[in-house]
């Protein structure tokens, strides 16, 4: 079993607390003069993504967690769990609601995803920055309307609702930030 | 070694360290204070338990290659040149202490330390504050003293002096973002704790705050105030901007004393398995000759060039940090 000292802590730094893989964002070294020398962190738990702080004696050791990122293609959805297949090996595992999260309302067969594997196991799946979807549902619109002041709501393909512009149209291809949420441009 | 060649302070702040080090001389001498130079590498070391040496090896001495200790900081030799009757004196050198890494530390840093014959802790405390408005040029800057058990009492509604370990944990526990849950740590583990998550943060906020008094388990090299019950050690630290710039003592002069706290330092070692330093019998031959009743501080020039050009980490006030040494 892989372990790291504190005075390996820097962030990135995988680890595991209290049974979960974490991710160190942030560590302090903290030591009075004459005292107890401590490392204090700030840690992101993988499955949860809550983030907490722990504070260690320093020199103690923690256990290592085997957490890797890798770039999977969606393949699809058997309505219960989602299949993703590595490109190289053609591999294929599959990730249930809680683990696919948000990133189910915005990807699409054929979608390039970045699986975080603990054990092998996927504990989360990002979308790709930027998505290309069809708008299946929004209000025709109103008249004369060119450089979107309000915006409207939208419902796309996958079923993630985005607020557009309002000279943009059912059946339109937009491109969105799954990070922010937003609207990008027409695609 | 990929590191950059380039050193990562700015030429300016190389420039404020010449300048802040030119003072802090400037000061010694108008107070008639004599620099001195002491071994930066002995065959003794430190037994502080907070303290980890660095060791090396010296061939061409001997059969074997003398096993040299590089100083934690210059007190040894120091008080062997006050029992010799140097009189007031400072240094200015290069410590090392392994196992510090961090924003506010660095394993190489260097040290001002000197000490004031027939002073007390508390008179000295006060030349540390004319030392360091005068080497900051902020001559405005104002004083506060709070005893160690204030602060504590202040911040934790806890005696620290009297409390036993299992409180000051499930005081640790309830300050919240700790995260401490699963440490295990004895009472001065705890109040260490506390101290630098609770107490640390608020000291020396537009003043300096020197903390006094400290508890006689965490005397290292003081006296123990023989006045005081409990009893308490004739220690202060001073703060600014919530870090902490020097500790300093009414020095332990009893040899006695010292070699029991030597030895104490010494067992706790081995129950730990950590490395066992000899203990400078050199030292205490000098104290059983006699150290004259003094007073000695130390004071982290480093930090206090952090502070003088307004830098948030270690590394930006050192041209070449160890990991680009």
């Amino acid at each position: 079993m892989a372990t790291y000292s504190t005075n390996e802590f820097r962030g990135g730094l995988k680890i595991m607390l209290d049974g979960d893989p974490y991710v160190i964002v942030e560590n302090e070294f903290v030591k009075p003069g004459k005292g107890q020398a401590f490392n204090r962190v700030r840690v992101r738990n993988l499955k949860t993504a809550r983030v907490v702080e722990k504070t260690f004696k320093s020199g103690d050791t923690v256990e290592a967690a085997d957490v890797h990122d890798t770039q999977m293609q969606y393949l699809y959805n058997d309505g219960e769990l989602w299949h993703f297949m590595d490109q190289e090996s053609f591999e294929q595992i599959t990730a249930d609601a809680a683990v696919v999260g948000d990133a189910a309302k915005w990807i699409k067969e054929q979608d390039i995803c970045n699986l975080t594997l603990w054990n092998g196991v996927p504990i989360s799946v990002e979308p790709p920055n930027f998505v290309v979807l069809v708008i299946t549902e929004t209000d025709p619109g109103l008249k004369g309307d060119t450089s979107g002041g309000g915006g409207k709501p939208a419902t796309l393909e996958t079923g993630a609702v985005v607020r557009v512009p309002l000279f943009v149209q059912i059946g339109e291809r937009i491109k969105v930030d799954t990070r922010s949420g937003e609207y990008v441009s027409r695609a | 070694m990929s590191a950059p060649w380039q050193p990562s302070a700015t030429r300016a702040v190389l420039a404020a360290r010449a300048s802040l080090l030119a003072r802090i001389r400037a000061f010694f001498a108008a107070a008639g204070v004599m620099e001195v130079e002491t071994p930066i590498a002995s065959r003794a070391g430190a037994t502080d338990l907070a303290l980890e040496g660095l060791r090396t090896a010296c061939p061409g001495l001997g059969a074997e290659p003398w096993a040299l200790w590089l100083q934690t900081s210059p007190e040894f030799p120091m008080k062997r040149l006050l029992a010799a009757g140097a009189g007031p004196i400072y240094q200015i050198c290069k410590v090392f202490r392994g196992g510090e890494r961090g924003r506010r530390h660095h394993p190489e840093f260097t040290l001002l330390e000197w000490y004031r014959p027939g002073w007390d802790y508390r008179r000295l405390l006060d030349e540390v504050a004319e030392l360091v408005r005068f080497a900051l040029d902020r001559p405005g800057l104002g004083v506060e003293r709070l005893t160690y058990r204030q602060a504590f009492l202040d911040r934790f509604g806890l005696d620290p002096l009297s409390a036993d370990a299992e409180t000051l944990g499930l005081a640790a526990r309830e300050q919240g973002g700790a995260g401490a849950d699963e440490l295990v740590l004895d009472a001065d583990g705890w109040l260490d704790l506390l101290l630098t998550q609770g107490v640390e943060p608020g000291l020396g906020r537009g003043r300096l705050s020197f903390l006094i008094d400290y508890p006689a388990s965490q005397a290292a090299l003081a006296r123990i105030r023989a006045d005081a019950r409990p009893p308490v050690a004739e220690r202060f630290e001073l703060y600014l901007d919530g870090m902490e710039l020097a500790n300093g003592f009414t020095e332990l002069t009893d040899a006695a004393e010292q070699r029991r706290r030597f030895q104490s330092d010494l067992e706790r070692r081995a129950i730990s398995g950590r490395e066992a330093p000899p203990i400078d019998e050199a030292l205490l031959a000098a104290l059983e000759a006699g150290l004259p009743e003094c007073a000695g501080v130390a004071l982290g020039v480093d930090r206090l060039l952090m502070i003088a050009t307004g830098s948030e980490h270690i590394d930006q006030v050192l041209a070449f940090p160890v990991e680009r040494a």
